[in-house]
């Protein structure tokens, strides 16, 4: 269990313009965004000595990062093979890398051309090896197809409508409205989302996110050294990683996983609410992972929210919108924001922390959730301010 | 059958034994030697005692649907294009393992949660046969 509550922090945040085609090399946007963020912190890039990203052999190694800015002296650079699982979980290495004395202020990144490049959402290499020969022949080889295959199993499970999952998509769409940075802002109705294509059942296009070329950047450091830096520090709580039984092969392969109406997140949320010593009614503002509206679902429930099987009543009513008792994905999510696999999701806790979030800012918040992930594993975290 | 598009299962020393299988018309699945868990997909190890042996057993090719999605948007499209819809399933074997493939032999809009199936040889191209799932008789009545 995550045993640092309250001495690690968030100090600095960075991000790119987020685009269809950004026309720039992913070695350029990442170090934009990480540039950005230890400006934000008020760090020079010489103070720099750790770097950490997530990526699966679609973007830039930490290194490639470090030597593009001249940091002069790494003492940690490591890259962790994972999808939107690892947003959160770069975070928390890097406050562990700075507790063990490995660095002490450390930039976390996620940088891609996920449209104009290697997308991610049109499909897998067409060859059937390894555990990928139990699915590929099937035509069973792109994540929404994946994704679809859990989601049904809430329907079965629960009951859990399309309607249900209109009111996930409709209300990212409402708060990116009101996010200068976010891709796609024009508000959706019910109607809208019935009528979008039905691409793979039971998912209408309005079920799956967006496809970005972006970055997002944070710096963390410690609690003592962020109160002497630029921003407000915005302190991390608790945080957890992990999955249930039988994670798979990859991240597509849930061939064995126990329980599809149910995601990683049931398997850490003890972990890491009593690493953060509060609860889920504690939380001010969640940002949970959004790369299918049904994640969101299983991510209440898992979590603790709301019940099991709740999520798709939860939803609905405005009780997730930002004037709702639990405001969810205050910058659009990954449906509506961009697709930055999760990272841009802390980027917004750490703005809805600092007072910082303009016209979506939820009033006072205090305590945020951020989570990454939507099958087998997955990370997240509670922050406060 | 020469210009089958789709991606065509790489056997390896693990899951040969599974596909030759599929090839005489035969759904098999490892049985731990030491333990006699069911074990799918084809993995060196059994997963509940760690023992390597194991034996092939003959499935009786009957489950049913765990959870199903259909294809309407094919990706890529040179290669789905003509097949789409399609129903991919995960199939709960009579044996107790999950097996993902297809369900033919109905509308997709016939399929629903715990429709009993059973195994039919597909044989896609030389040297390939895929195992995919039909409706079970008593379910047509
Ligand atoms: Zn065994």
């Amino acid at each position: 269990m995550w045993t640092l509550r309250d001495r690690y922090c968030i100090a600095g945040i960075g991000e790119t313009a987020y685009t269809k085609a950004s026309g720039r090399t992913v070695l350029d946007l990442a170090s934009e965004a990480c540039l950005k963020a230890a400006a934000d912190a008020g760090l020079a890039p010489e103070a720099i000595d750790g770097i950490v990203s997530f990526h699966f052999n679609d973007s830039v190694p930490a290194t490639a990062v470090a030597t593009s800015l001249g940091i002069p002296a790494v003492r940690y650079a490591v890259d962790f093979a994972g999808g939107g699982n690892a947003a959160n979980l770069i975070v928390l290495a890097a406050a562990a890398a700075i507790e063990a004395g490995l660095a002490t202020s450390v930039l976390c990144y996620r940088a891609m051309n996920g449209r104009s490049g290697f997308r991610l959402g049109g499909g897998r290499e067409l060859s059937a090896r390894g555990v990928t020969q139990f699915t590929a022949p099937f035509g069973w080889v792109t994540y929404p197809q994946a994704m679809a295959m859990w989601c049904r199993r809430h329907m079965l499970a629960y009951g859990t409508t399309s309607e249900q999952l209109a009111a996930v998509a409709i209300t990212c769409r409402a708060n990116a409205a009101l996010n200068e940075r976010a891709m796609q802002r024009a508000p959706i109705t019910l109607d809208d989302y019935l009528g979008s294509r039905m691409i793979v059942e039971p998912f209408r296009m309005l079920d799956i996110c967006l496809e970005s070329d972006g970055a997002c950047a944070v710096l963390v450091t410690a609690a003592a050294r962020a109160r002497d830096l630029a921003q407000r520090p915005v302190y991390i709580l608790g945080g957890a990683y992990g999955g249930g039984p039988n994670q798979g092969d990859d991240l597509f392969d849930a061939l064995r996983w126990p329980d599809h109406a149910h995601n990683y997140s049931r398997y850490i949320a003890a972990d890491l609410w009593r690493s953060a010593g509060v609860g889920p009614g504690d939380v001010d503002v969640a940002e949970i992972y959004d790369c299918f509206t049904y994640s969101v679902l299983m991510q209440l429930e898992g979590f603790g929210f709301c019940g099991e099987g709740e999520g798709g009543p939860f939803v609905q009513d405005g009780r997730i919108a930002r004037d709702g008792a639990l405001p969810v994905n205050t910058h659009g999510g990954l449906l509506s924001e961009a697709y930055i696999h999760g990272l841009n999701h802390v980027l917004e806790a750490v703005r809805q922390l600092r007072g910082a979030a303009g016209a979506r800012q939820v009033p006072g918040a205090e305590i945020a959730f951020t989570s990454a992930g939507a099958m087998t594993c997955g990370s997240a975290m509670v922050l406060r301010r | 059958m020469g210009d089958y598009a789709q991606p065509l299962p790489v056997p390896d020393p693990d899951s040969a034994p599974f596909w030759a299988a599929c090839r005489e018309h035969r759904l098999v699945l490892q049985k731990c030697a030491a333990c006699g868990a069911v074990r799918y997909p084809p993995g060196p190890r059994c997963p509940r005692c760690r023992a390597r042996e194991a034996v092939w057993i003959e499935a009786a090719g009957r489950g049913r649907v765990y959870s199903w999605i259909v294809v309407n948007h094919p990706v890529p499209k040179e290669v789905y294009a003509a097949e789409v819809p399609y129903v991919v399933a995960l199939i709960e074997l009579d044996e107790g393992v999950r097996m993902a493939s297809n369900i033919v032999g109905c509308a997709p809009s016939a399929v629903r949660g715990d429709l009993r199936v059973e195994v039919v040889f597909d044989d896609v191209a030389p040297g390939t046969t895929l195992p995919r799932f039909k409706p079970a008789p008593d379910e047509t009545r």
